[in-house]
Formats: structure tokens, C-alpha cells, sequence
């Protein structure tokens, strides 16, 4: 069975949820082996959490070369390793990194690339939604080694106990690939919720809460929930552009979506529509949220959410 | 300086969107427009023409003859001149083959006096891959920053802040280089009556594949590199139940709703 390699997406070794998500897509497709870049310590510790999860191999690359340096470095390296393994398809988080360094490596190795899918099945049909999730796409990758970029909360992570066996691979970096350098990095502060992408339940507010979120941060605390914010939130300068879900901010797939003083302009459904559950609360009843929703109540949010909070609470006792 | 903005023309998203019997993207029966995202590129693109005495920005556009309108826009907005590839082949290429088109025409656009930024917006409002500036910065082996919130230059030196989802970088890299940049690089100008009025006397040039060099049979829906086997429109979700909230009905409705989906 041939390989399928997985990007490993992490922060210093912590690994992200949705690069789990992909070791489940990976082994429909093949044989799963993972990609790490980083230091060896990491990688042997990562390969073990990675094994558990579905990668009989994980090949760590040290990134002392490359860490320094966007995005063109790790295609470079990958397409090494594309040669050496001759894999069934090369699966990336949907991110910005994962993404550009999917393209690069499009065109490196003179294969097809789909971004932004939300599943993927047997035989490499991948399945993504377009148009601000109006329609569904199938599609596959017809040249080379099908490079697919896999948005958050597409697949489940599955306990399967594999080898994780490591192998230390070495690229070689030419210095045309180390043009663009990180010169600073920050890394974003935990604020003790989940990351907004991953989480399974996500609770936003919009132009409704008035620049008021603390009902939307009782009610995702309540709820075990990511916080998330509309354009015209973050554009009044309530909430950081990195709380924004929509188009020009994260794309969420949450179970449960909850919509807060949004009126759903198309930009905020392309990043939110494809949700399982939606739930909105909206003073105005003609708001267009309200053909999205599951359930939708029409009231003030100031007053539906800290009672609903308080409920929630306590029924969990 | 010498700028190429890569500007695209898409179906206008608060349009109904949808695809041809052959799967692509219909670009002629729904009323298109640039790119909301690549008027930031356009916007970025003039605010540094206004910096450096001496710059030209180039409005670059693939697409059908329609796309004109994209570049027009452009013009409008204050870009020098504009160019459109448009030939029957590209219809229905992939991201790979328009990637190399544009890499190639902006090849061509420098050819006497070269390119020191090509900038593009972070993504298509259609297909909204984002995949294209990397693909550029690739064929053209440049350096690539993108995904720009903050954008500084001095000289030839560029820096750009990037919030990626776990941290914010700064990133640095010398020109000639390919940029991207989102929407939090701050508001695109409207057209003025005067920058519409002067547009239709800037210069506009339409190429075609041979004019820059690409063989029709490497470009188009034929030879893409992926194939869309399936287009569905979403069925429209279920009318869900509404309740008014009435003397704190709603927060218990919803409460209720809530456990009945297992999310408490």
C-alpha cells in the first residue's frame, strides 16, 4: 500500500487537533506517514501521540535550516521527500501556511492541488464547498501526487495504535528558498478557549452585542466554546481581526454554530455555512441569518444569553 | 518602482452564483466585477505609487473578454495602464495553468523595465484558494510575503505583519518580490469622477496566449490538473424553528434546544 504523507501542523512540538483529523483522511487513502518539522527531540515525542492516532512513520525533518524563512523552505524540503517516498497524496491543514506551501509544491513537482476540502474518500475523491458553501464540489486530482489542503473538523480522529515509527529525513535547502525571513514572531496568547477553527462549538457576535461581548463569552465559556466576532465587529474595533470568522477572516465547521447579533451578510456566511448546527439570536426577525438557522430565537441578545448561560450552567450542576 | 497587481474578475458573490453544465465556474450569465479582495492589492499598490516618485502600476488580468471590466476598475481606481490576457484556451484552467499565464505575461510586462512588486489580493471572492501568490512567487523565484495585514517599505526593503492562526509575524524580504495582502490592510479608495474621466484614456492592452509565449495546449479545461467531477447546489437548509422571545421565553427555548442536541 502506498504511502500518504500528513503536514504536520504544530506550535513547539504541541501538535494541533486538525493534523489528527488528517491521519484518518490519510489511511483511506493509504498508508499513513507523518511530516515534522523540528527539532529530533520533538519529533520522537510527537511520533508517539502521532502513532496512536494512525502514522506508522513519521519522518521528522530538522528545521534548524529552515525555521527562520516562509513557507518556501518546507515546499522545498517536501518535494525531496515526494521524490524518495513516491506517496498516493500529500494532505495539508487548510491554512495559510498549509496552503502556500501545497502550491509551491504544485508546481514543483507538476501536480494538481484542491484547497479547502471537507472530505475526502477512498480512491482520492475530495469534496469541498464553494460559493460561500451554496454548492458542494467533488473533484479530484488527475496529474502527479494529489496535493489536498483539508479544512478543520472534516474527519474524526480515530484511536488506531500505529507503529510511529521515525525516520530522520534530510532536505537539502538551496538559498534561493530562505528569501523571505521571519524577522519577528509572536506567538497569539492562549485565552484559555479553544482555537477558533478547531473548536467543536463556536460562539460569535456581531454589530448586535453593541461592542458588548461579555453575554457571548458567558455563553461559549458555558458551552466549552471558541469566541468569534462578524466583520463589522472587528472592523469597530471590538475584537481583534483574529477572532473574525468570514470570508476575510477564519472559516469555521463547527457542530454547533451560535450567532449573536449577526445579521449573516454573504462575507460571514462563506465562513461559517458549512456548520452543522446553527443557532441564532437576533433582535431583528428579518435578518438573513434566520434562513440559515436550526433554531433561531428573535430577541435582544443582551438579555437571551446571560439567562441562557445561567440556565446551561445550571443544568450542568 | 515598477508594480504588476494581479486583479481578478469573478462573479459578483452577492449575486446568485453557479456553474456551467461542464463544472466551471459560470463568468458570463452572472453579472461579474473585480475581485472585492484584489481592490486591497489595487488600494496598497497606489498608496506606494504616492511614496515613490517614479512608479507605475500595471492592473494585470486573465480571464474573458468581460474581465475587462476588472481592469477598467483598476484604472479607475488610479493604476497607470492595464493589461487583459484573454484567449478561448484559458477557459477553465486550474490554478496551475493560470498561474502560469500570469507569471508569464508579468515576464512579458517587464521585459524592458522590470517588475519589482507584484501584488495580489489574498484570495479570489470565487474560488478562494489563496494559492495563487505562492505559485507566482515559485515560477517567477521570487521571494513571497503574503497574507500582509501591515505593509512597510523603505527603499527596496519590505516588511509585512502576517497573522497566521497561532502567531503574528513579521516578515522581511528585498524586491523584486510577489505580495499578497488581506483586507485588514485598510479600506480601497472609491473611483473619484475624475479617475473614472482619465481611465478611458490610460492605455489598455489585450494579450493572447502567443503573445506571451504559452502553447494553448497547456493551459484550459482539457489539461487541468484536476478534475471537478460534481457540482451540486446545497440543498436550502430546512426552515428551522423560530421562537420570539417573550418575558425570558428565549433563553429557555433555547436551553431546551440545546439538550435536545446533545450540546449540554
Amino acid at each position: 500500500m502506498s504511502e500518504v504523507l500528513v503536514v504536520v501542523d504544530h506550535v513547539d512540538g504541541a501538535i494541533r487537533k486538525p493534523t489528527f483529523e488528517l491521519l484518518t483522511l490519510a489511511r483511506r487513502l493509504g498508508e499513513a506517514s507523518a511530516v515534522f518539522f523540528g527539532s529530533s527531540d520533538k519529533g520522537a515525542e510527537a511520533a508517539t501521540k502521532l502513532g496512536q492516532l494512525g502514522a506508522e512513520k513519521v519522518y521528522v525533518v530538522d528545521d534548524t535550516e529552515i525555521k527562520g524563512y516562509l513557507v518556501a523552505p518546507k515546499a522545498e524540503a517536501l518535494a525531496q521527500l515526494v521524490e524518495k517516498t513516491s506517496p498516493a497524496a500529500v494532505l495539508f491543514v487548510s491554512g495559510y501556511e498549509g496552503k502556500e506551501v501545497a502550491a509551491r509544491l504544485a508546481i514543483k513537482t507538476g501536480s494538481g492541488i484542491i484547497t479547502d476540502a471537507v472530505d475526502v474518500e477512498e480512491g482520492g475523491v475530495v469534496t469541498q464547498a464553494a460559493f460561500a458553501g451554496n454548492y458542494t464540489v467533488k473533484g479530484k486530482v488527475t496529474k502527479g501526487v494529489p496535493l489536498i489542503t483539508v479544512k478543520p473538523n472534516s474527519a474524526p480522529v480515530e484511536e488506531v495504535g500505529a507503529a510511529g515509527t521515525v525516520e530522520e529525513f534530510a532536505a537539502t535547502i538551496s538559498d534561493s528558498a530562505k528569501k523571505a525571513q521571519i524577522v519577528a514572531q509572536q506567538p497569539r496568547k492562549a485565552s484559555g478557549r479553544p482555537e477558533l477553527t478547531e473548536a467543536a462549538i463556536v460562539v460569535s457576535g456581531g454589530r448586535g452585542t453593541g461592542g458588548n461581548f461579555e453575554p457571548v463569552e458567558g455563553l461559549a465559556d458555558a458551552l466549552g466554546a471558541a469566541v468569534g466576532a462578524s466583520r463589522a465587529a472587528v472592523d469597530s474595533g471590538w475584537m481583534p481581526h483574529t477572532f473574525q470568522v468570514g470570508q476575510t477572516g477564519k472559516v469555521v465547521s463547527p457542530q454547533l454554530y451560535v450567532a449573536n447579533g449577526i445579521s449573516g451578510a454573504i462575507q460571514h456566511r462563506a465562513g461559517m455555512q458549512t456548520s452543522k448546527t446553527i443557532v441564532a439570536v437576533n433582535k431583528d426577525e428579518e435578518a438573513p441569518i434566520f434562513e440559515l438557522v436550526d433554531f433561531g430565537v428573535v430577541g435582544d441578545l443582551h438579555t437571551v444569553l446571560p439567562a441562557a448561560t445561567e440556565e446551561i450552567n445550571k443544568r450542568k450542576g | 518602482m515598477n508594480i504588476v497587481v494581479c486583479v481578478k474578475y469573478v462573479p459578483d458573490s452577492t449575486a446568485d452564483r453557479q456553474f456551467e453544465s461542464d463544472n466551471t465556474v459560470d463568468r458570463v450569465g452572472v453579472d461579474g466585477l473585480l475581485s472585492e479582495l484584489d481592490e486591497y492589492a489595487v488600494e496598497q499598490a497606489l498608496q506606494l505609487k504616492e511614496k515613490n516618485e517614479g512608479t507605475t502600476v500595471t492592473a494585470l488580468c486573465v480571464g474573458p473578454e468581460k474581465a475587462v471590466d476588472a481592469v477598467r476598475k483598476a484604472l479607475q481606481m488610479g493604476a497607470d495602464q492595464g493589461i487583459l490576457v484573454t484567449d478561448e484556451a484559458i477557459a477553465g484552467s486550474d490554478y496551475v495553468a493560470t498561474s502560469l499565464v500570469l507569471a508569464k505575461a508579468i515576464e512579458k510586462a517587464g521585459a524592458e523595465n522590470k517588475v519589482d512588486l507584484v501584488m495580489c489580493g489574498m484570495a479570489s471572492t470565487d474560488a478562494s484558494g489563496s494559492v495563487v501568490p505562492a505559485m507566482l512567487a515559485e515560477r517567477l523565484d521570487l521571494p513571497q510575503v503574503t497574507f500582509a495585514s501591515v505593509v512597510e517599505t523603505q527603499g527596496d526593503q519590505v516588511r509585512i505583519k502576517r497573522d497566521s492562526d497561532t502567531a503574528t509575524e513579521v516578515i522581511g524580504a528585498t524586491m523584486p518580490l510577489v505580495m499578497s495582502v488581506t483586507d485588514q490592510t485598510g479600506e480601497a479608495r472609491y473611483p473619484s469622477f475624475k479617475g473614472i474621466m482619465a481611465a478611458k484614456k490610460k492605455p489598455l492592452e489585450t494579450w493572447s496566449l502567443s503573445d506571451i509565449g504559452v502553447d494553448a495546449g497547456e493551459v484550459g479545461l482539457s489539461v487541468a490538473w484536476t478534475e471537478v467531477t460534481e457540482t451540486t447546489a446545497r440543498p436550502p437548509r430546512t426552515a428551522g424553528e423560530i421562537v420570539k422571545d417573550e418575558d425570558g421565553s428565549g433563553a429557555t427555548a433555547l436551553t431546551e434546544f440545546l439538550v435536545s442536541k446533545k450540546f449540554i
